[in-house]
């Protein structure tokens, strides 16, 4: 029997809270919050495929809204899918693609792909799919060479995400995918753009992807909706049955407060681009060379530079295990997030920190650190008066264990 | 990351982590030894000071790289075998351990079992170092707890070697 409400008495409520966990959640920003409001209570909640004046209003709120997520993206609103989440993007671009196309049956993925690609690519070896996975480089960039090497004229998909959620590095999709139709026009691209949406620019009308997952919560819309751009002419099937209305890859009743939500998010961040990422990214940097700098046997996770998603501070901290240090983070009033296996159901450190080769013991002292323009100056001073003595005694704790 | 699942941990656990008794390298330890492995990210290191000649355990303590409640169960196994013979600091299990902590979520049994596994590996370690002649109570076979910490220590190679961990360690 757990006693979860002893645990957080126990706990205590810090004094001062940062949370630096926006990779694992996100709230809803008040803006955002105050727009969906209405859609819950009064206003355009009919159904969008149903021909009675609520039904028309409804419909017409979403091709004005979806125009407002696809406009910073340079894309048809026709072209932009809603679905659950971003999982369930990525879930659908895999196994809605190979639905469509049986002819050919190898997919490429990279190693240092989010689960919902590598666990969803994998799950089609039941169907005779062959799957390749792609090594990176020790800061996570994807092997191009490698790429080249692997496609050929039974290669129906190849998805590679534009930014790695958990060590930042900014993939050269752009090329990749200048190497995939130079090879062969019928093979497809997919991006998992969950990490990249909102930081850096996406033209997806240069930038000729073939699908491209988006996300709502990461830019501080409501969970619970994301989207799959999937390019005029592709041919893909849904991945669940439901009552077709708008959405026919996510078949059931269109939520509008959701929508209203995400096209907030996006209008607010986009808006405001610029301004977002220099404040995200001076934070970051001030976090990242200021964590680096103050506490010795570290290691920068990811590339340094402009190669770096302007939100991404990983750290490994030798000598610490990560799932007591953000139990002391915690303690301390710092929510962080760690790539140690014994955060993990199975036991096993990240796969991302073990395809750059990290060794167990770094991987198991990371954290993952990620800025967003709700967090502010003092707060990053106050991670990084406090995070010395965090690690210090976590130290301590090991001891003389030598790894 | 990797998949996540909820550890509600119990309150004891948390307390012995805010404060964990009997930490820290023991200089003049009769014993000591280390369970676990770097690679699975968890490992104990246990010191006893014996009243020998009445086998008794005078103080224990511990060092754990490991998770807070890796850190809580070592911790409280010091608690439970103060001032206790090595016959019966042998008998204390693993679910001892946990139930004493108020119950370790189920993927962190092994945390339980880590500390038991290093202190019976102590306890061998003893006899063997002073090649005295086997109480009764000590079974020549090694028991489920420290076969636990071998199996650990196996797996984390094998899981390395699959993952090409320790290739690419220097």
């Amino acid at each position: 029997m757990s006693n979860i409400e002893g645990l957080l008495k126990q706990h205590g409520k810090p004094d001062k809270e940062v949370y630096l966990d926006w990779e694992n959640g996100s709230l809803v920003d008040k803006e955002v919050y105050a727009e969906m409001r209405p859609y819950y209570l009064e206003r355009t909640f009919g159904n969008p495929a149903i021909t009675h004046h609520m039904g028309w209003e409804t419909l017409d709120f979403y091709m004005k809204a979806k125009t407002k997520i696809a406009k910073p993206l340079n894309i048809d609103p026709q072209s932009l899918a809603l679905t659950h989440s971003f999982s369930e993007s990525n879930n659908l671009a895999i196994k809605g693609i190979a639905k469509m196309n049986k002819k050919r049956k190898k997919i490429i993925v990279s190693e240092a792909e989010h689960l919902s690609v590598i666990h969803t690519a994998k799950s089609m070896f039941g169907e005779q799919y062959k799957v390749e996975i792609i090594p990176v480089s020790n800061d996570g960039t994807v092997n191009l060479d490698i790429l080249q090497e692997r496609i050929d004229d039974e290669t129906l998909l190849v998805s590679l995400q534009t930014i790695n959620h958990e060590i930042g590095t900014i993939q050269p999709v752009k090329e990749a995918l200048e190497i995939v139709k130079d090879k062969d026009d019928s093979i497809l691209f997919h991006t998992d753009a969950t990490s990249a949406f909102g930081r850096i620019p996406l033209d997806y009308g240069k930038v000729e992807v073939d699908l491209a997952t988006i996300n709502s919560n990461r830019i501080l819309g409501p969970k619970g909706i994301a989207g799959l751009y999937v390019k005029d002419g592709i041919k893909i099937k849904a991945i669940y049955e439901g009552q077709l209305s708008l959405e026919i890859l996510s078949p059931d009743v269109e939520n509008p407060a959701l929508l209203a939500g995400f096209s907030k998010a996006a209008e607010i961040q986009f808006n405001r681009f610029e301004e977002i990422k220099n404040h995200t990214q001076n934070l970051r940097d001030k976090l990242l060379y200021g964590l680096q700098t103050s506490i010795g046997r570290t290691e920068i996770n990811g590339p340094s530079g402009e190669r770096r998603a302007p939100d991404n501070v990983n750290i490994s901290y030798l000598g610490c295990e990560g799932e007591a240090l953000t139990v002391e983070c915690s303690m301390n009033g710092i929510y962080v997030s760690s790539g140690s296996a014994c955060t993990s159901r199975v036991l096993m450190p990240s796969h991302i920190l073990t395809a750059i080769g990290r060794k167990p013991e770094e991987a198991h002292g990371s954290l993952l650190m990620k800025i967003n323009r709700l967090n502010t100056e003092e707060q990053i001073n106050y991670v990084l008066e406090r995070m010395p003595k965090i690690i210090k005694r976590i130290r301590n704790i090991t001891g003389g264990i030598e790894l | 990351m990797s998949s996540r699942i909820p550890l509600p941990y119990a309150p004891r656990v948390l307390e012995l982590f805010q404060n964990p008794q009997n930490l820290g390298r023991m200089e003049d330890a009769t014993v000591y030894a280390v369970a676990g492995s770097p690679a699975c990210g968890d490992m104990i290191a246990f010191y006893l000071k014996l009243d020998e000649p009445n086998a008794l355990i005078i103080k224990s303590s511990f060092e754990s790289y490991g998770c807070a409640s890796n850190i809580a169960a070592a911790s409280q196994l010091t608690i439970m075998i103060e001032k206790k013979s090595l016959e019966e600091a042998w008998k204390i299990t693993w679910s001892d351990v946990s139930e004493a902590l108020g119950g370790l979520p189920s993927v962190k049994t092994h945390c339980g079992s880590l500390a038991v596994g290093a202190l019976r590996r102590a306890i061998r370690t003893y006899y063997k170092e002073k090649e005295l002649k086997l109480p009764t109570w000590l079974p020549e076979e090694l028991s489920k707890d420290e076969k636990h910490a071998l199996e650990e220590e196996a797996l984390a190679e094998k899981l390395a070697k699959k993952y090409k961990l320790l290739e690419k360690r220097d």
